[in-house]
């Protein structure tokens, strides 16, 4: 690991301060990827500010047909909380899949959707609810958020500070693992609202996308039928020693049938 | 310049203050700064799970952590478990059924045992499994590793 100078702030605006004085500082949340990439000499940031000083960042609040979850709140965290089980209980699921339960005690939601890495969890769950990104200056919607591969709409120093999920009538989220990392080798998020269906896939592109044919069939009939014919095109996906594009189309398919059985178990 | 930075924090119930570099993993500083040798590095890309240790009782990875991040917590370590005297339960089962076999993963898997063991006293062989997904056994012997963590389970309820 390059050397580096570390801060632990006692207010955003101390983190903002400092973030602001040191192009070339990286916010540390939880760690589970910033910490390995140090590790591997892949980033040397100037300066470390770990936002671990800042309870406010963290927690969950239930009400006004919303689940907000504070950046810094872990996954474990998340795949625990009654409040979140008993509200949108495909989300707990999502959290309560990710990695592994040392994985889970130390990740946030915050890093894993600032990270926006192409495979993670999170990013299916934000845009499948088509949730808001409240940052320390401005709401993201979540179509806007994810620009790319490991690229988001944040700004140098933009800090995010919450997430709000729109509670669904129904939702379910599928993915088939890699077996090794527990990342999605393709990942499916469906949700059911009053505003129509939100289709949104992870790990099987270079960001999350949605996939608007499958929205239109389950808006007519939300059942996993209504998808069986309709056909992903492989030509964007992802070909890696996992799986090839044409097979991450086909999981796409099968996640995302297997997620509406899931929304209408639950 | 890179400054240190003094990091307070309990290690197995006794306080220790340092000044270390913000790069220092914990793991590091447990074994190299403090010599408690029973964490143990194995992948070093935090997957396999030897290195695990209990922060504020709940099982991390300290390879996967800067020492500073710990600051003002409590580190219990497989020393602070229990002694060659008094096994903890735990130890004990992984003793009784053999649940190791060179016996590099054994304090991670042990560590992480524990940590579950206390959110689920009688689990099925089906929910260690899942639980240990972050803990490798290169010999492969999970079979007498989930025996143990189930009769360790049980154990720690009674105690």
């Amino acid at each position: 690991m390059y050397a580096f100078d570390y801060h632990k702030p006692r207010s955003l605006a101390e983190a903002t301060a400092l973030l602001n004085a040191n192009p070339e500082a990286r916010l540390l949340a939880g760690g589970m990827t910033l910490i390995p990439t140090l590790k591997q000499r892949l980033a040397s940031p100037s300066d470390l500010v770990d936002l671990g000083g800042l309870p406010d960042l963290a927690g969950i609040f239930v009400g006004d047909g919303e689940v907000r979850i504070g950046a810094m709140t872990t996954h474990a965290t998340v795949a625990h909380s009654a409040e979140v089980r008993a509200a949108l209980p495909a989300l707990a699921a999502l959290a309560e899949g990710i990695g592994d339960p040392q994985v889970r005690h130390r990740g946030t939601i915050g890093g894993s959707i600032s990270n926006a890495d192409p495979a993670a969890d999170y990013p299916a769950g934000v845009v499948g609810l088509g949730a808001t990104v409240v940052t320390d200056r401005r709401e993201i919607a979540a179509d806007n958020f994810f620009t790319g591969m490991f690229e988001t709409a944040l700004e140098p120093g933009e800090i995010v500070r919450q997430v709000r999920f729109p509670i669904p009538e129904a939702a379910g989220y599928a993915k088939f693992p890699n077996p090794a990392s527990r990342y999605a080798v393709a990942g499916v998020f469906v949700a059911r609202a009053a505003g129509g269906v939100r289709v949104a896939v992870t790990g099987a592109g270079p960001s999350v996308f949605r996939v608007p044919e499958m929205e239109a069939a389950l808006t007519a009939s939300f059942t996993p039928e209504a998808i069986a014919s309709v056909l992903v095109d492989a030509d964007d996906l992802n070909t890696d020693l996992h799986a090839t594009a044409a097979y991450r189309a086909h999981l796409v398919g099968v996640m995302a049938a297997r997620a509406v059985t899931s929304a209408l178990e639950s | 310049m890179i400054d240190t930075v003094t990091v307070m924090f309990s290690v197995n119930g006794n306080d220790v203050s340092a000044a270390v570099e913000p790069r220092t993993l914990l793991v590091t500083f447990l074994r190299e700064h403090l010599g408690l040798t029973g964490t143990h590095i194995g992948c070093d890309t935090s997957q396999c799970g030897a290195c695990v240790v209990h922060l504020d009782g709940r099982s991390v990875k300290s390879c996967t952590m800067l020492a500073v991040q710990a600051d003002g917590q409590a580190v219990t370590t497989i020393e602070g478990l229990g002694t060659p005297e008094k096994l903890h339960p735990m130890q004990a089962a992984f003793n009784e059924n053999h649940g190791l076999q060179c016996g590099f993963c054994t304090p991670g898997m042990i560590m992480s045992a524990v940590d579950f063991a206390q959110g689920n006293p009688s689990p099925t062989p089906h929910e260690v499994r899942e639980w240990l997904e972050g803990n490798i056994c290169r010999c492969t012997g999970y079979h007498n590793i989930v025996a143990s963590v189930e009769a360790g389970a049980r154990a720690m309820a009674k105690a």
